[in-house]
């Protein structure tokens, strides 16, 4: 059960690292996430399935970058090579240059299916807690950490109760609110709003920006939305299937703060949505 | 709502009075020796078990159960975890489990009884024993039972190995683990009985036994009924217990069901 290690740059992939990907975005610095050639296979041999064969993009600090891709094209075998939950088959994932080869300590993930994420036997706040207690925290910082991501997700008055009493928008709140509590720099998302009614989904991409805003985090969310993809990217990386690979990064330069109607009515979110859902779209 | 869970209540606590009340007046003038009247019964009950052999008896099968049980329960959980979670352990330990489990419980006694001798040891190693597979065969199906997407919560969250086992494994499988319980305590109760039969003088087995070969039929029946009876009651006081413990899955179990 413990992380297994990845294997770091094999051999026949030296060569790759040094032709650099085209970017639409140069930064000086080192990106704070940086995804290099990565490759997933699962099994070995005649059985073997490639799931990504060579991704590259990066996101930098403070950024919120979405990954679109159309359904099945491994978004979530990528997500969980960057949580160190898989090795990476080739290439490499990096938090500031270090190689991820287990779950990182400054990232935090929200997974898709609220229902099978939270802990059913834990209060609200004894889920917020269960990640921090090996922090080994003074109570009182303990006790701010659960007050303010709960605030920030406006469920202080649910600290109480467990989660299968709550709706399923106040459920993924729940998750995000764990997920703020261990005040992570790296905040991923996979699927996050997928399985709430059209209103909360709304909430939860605004709350998204807020903590964005408020908590000065690095976001990367999955989606198949890609309406949300633009909504809320400052780039969109847009995924071909089978197997993944990175099709086109989109710069959305859409105004901020964004506003779920007038920021939607714009021409120019017709106009990105279109480019990135003609990318998916078209024949690969 | 309320009118049905009192007549529900009704029903369930009134058909056990209407068939003691039956038995009661068919057998008030039986002469019959294998059924005697439930009056006589009740009378023998209260003299044998109402507190003449109380002590010699009825305490010691209940210390001899419960201690059983409780090892059987320990070493269930313990062992099923084991099983689970270190592969040698479930190469070498799984063959062994579903050979054993085919065995019917009470068929080792014997064995015990040739191991150990007739005293408490043999009897609460045999309980103990025979309980233990119900419960660490449910604690392994729990345990891989537990979803993928709560571990990966657990490894991404940085829990510690201590913390995964304690704190989301055990949690997690609580509910299988319960119903295995359920059933150890079941067969700990026909072990217990059958240990006294096989191989003791003391006991409510062995009494009652004794009873059935010395034709002291109102004794017999006064034995079998006094088994009932713990049996209930020691059922009535696992569910408080599972009511108490499993309180955050009967509850969801309810709120999955009314959406």
């Amino acid at each position: 059960m413990s992380a297994r290690q990845a294997p770091a740059l094999p051999t026949r992939n030296r060569k790759s690292t040094m032709a650099q990907q085209p970017e639409t975005r140069i930064s000086a610095t080192t990106p704070r996430l940086d995804v290099a050639h990565l490759a997933k296979t699962y099994g070995s041999g005649e059985k073997s399935h490639t799931v990504i064969e060579d991704l590259t993009f990066t996101v930098d600090a403070g950024e919120v970058v979405c990954i679109v891709g159309p359904s099945g094209v491994g978004k979530t075998t990528l997500l969980k090579c960057l949580a160190g939950l898989h090795p990476a088959s080739s290439g490499r994932a990096a938090i500031d240059g270090r190689t991820i080869s287990g779950p990182p300590p400054e990232m935090a993930l929200v997974f898709q299916d609220y229902n099978r994420s939270l802990m059913p036997w834990l209060t609200v706040r004894k889920n917020l807690v269960l990640p921090l207690r090996h922090l080994k925290l003074p109570a009182a910082e303990l006790k701010e950490r659960c007050d303010s991501a709960l605030a920030a997700v406006a469920l202080s008055h649910a600290d109480n109760q467990y989660p299968w009493q709550l709706s399923g928008g106040m459920q993924q709140r729940v998750a995000i609110a764990r997920a703020l509590a261990y005040r992570p720099e790296i905040l991923i998302m996979d699927e996050p709003f997928a399985s709430v009614d059209a209103q909360t989904r709304f909430d939860l991409e605004d709350l998204c920006l807020k903590i964005r805003k408020d908590f000065n985090m690095t976001i990367l969310v999955v989606t198949h939305d890609i309406d949300e993809a633009v909504y809320l990217a400052d780039r969109v990386v847009v995924l071909g299937s089978r197997p993944a690979r990175v099709l086109k990064v989109v710069d959305v330069d859409l105004p901020v703060p964004r506003d779920q109607i007038t920021t939607r009515s714009l021409p120019e979110f017709a106009r990105q949505r279109t480019e990135v859902l003609s990318l998916i779209k078209r024949p690969a | 709502m309320r009118n049905v869970a009192v007549r529900n209540w009704v029903i369930g606590a009134g058909t056990p009075v209407l068939l003691l009340a039956a038995w009661w007046f068919l057998s008030a003038n039986s002469a019959d020796p294998f059924f005697p009247p439930l009056e006589t019964i009740l009378i023998r009950f209260q003299e044998l078990w109402l507190f003449d052999h109380f002590q010699s008896d009825v305490l010691l099968s209940l210390g001899n159960l419960f201690l059983g049980f409780a090892i059987a329960a320990v070493a269930g959980v313990v062992l099923g975890f084991v099983t689970a979670l270190v592969p040698p352990a479930r190469w070498m330990i799984d063959p062994l489990i579903h050979f054993l489990r085919g065995i019917p419980p009470v068929a080792l006694v014997p064995i015990f009884i040739s191991l150990i001798g007739f005293g408490t040891q043999m009897r609460v190693t045999s309980i103990a024993l025979a309980a233990l597979f119900p419960t660490m065969i449910a604690t392994v199906d729990g345990i891989r039972s537990v979803s993928n997407d709560l571990m990966d919560v657990a490894r991404v969250y940085r829990l510690s190995r201590k913390e995964r086992v304690l704190n989301v494994l055990l949690p997690a499988a609580m509910p299988q683990i319960f119903s295995g319980l359920q059933v150890s305590l079941q067969v700990a109760f026909i072990v217990m009985i059958a240990s006294e039969m096989l191989g003791s003088s003391q006991g409510i087995g062995a009494m009652t036994l004794l009873a059935q070969q010395s034709f002291m039929t109102a004794d017999m029946w006064a034995g079998i009924l006094l088994l009932g009876v713990i049996g209930f009651l020691v059922n009535i006081l696992f569910s408080l217990l599972k009511r108490k413990v499993l309180s955050w899955y009967i509850g969801s179990r309810r709120m999955a069901r009314a959406a």
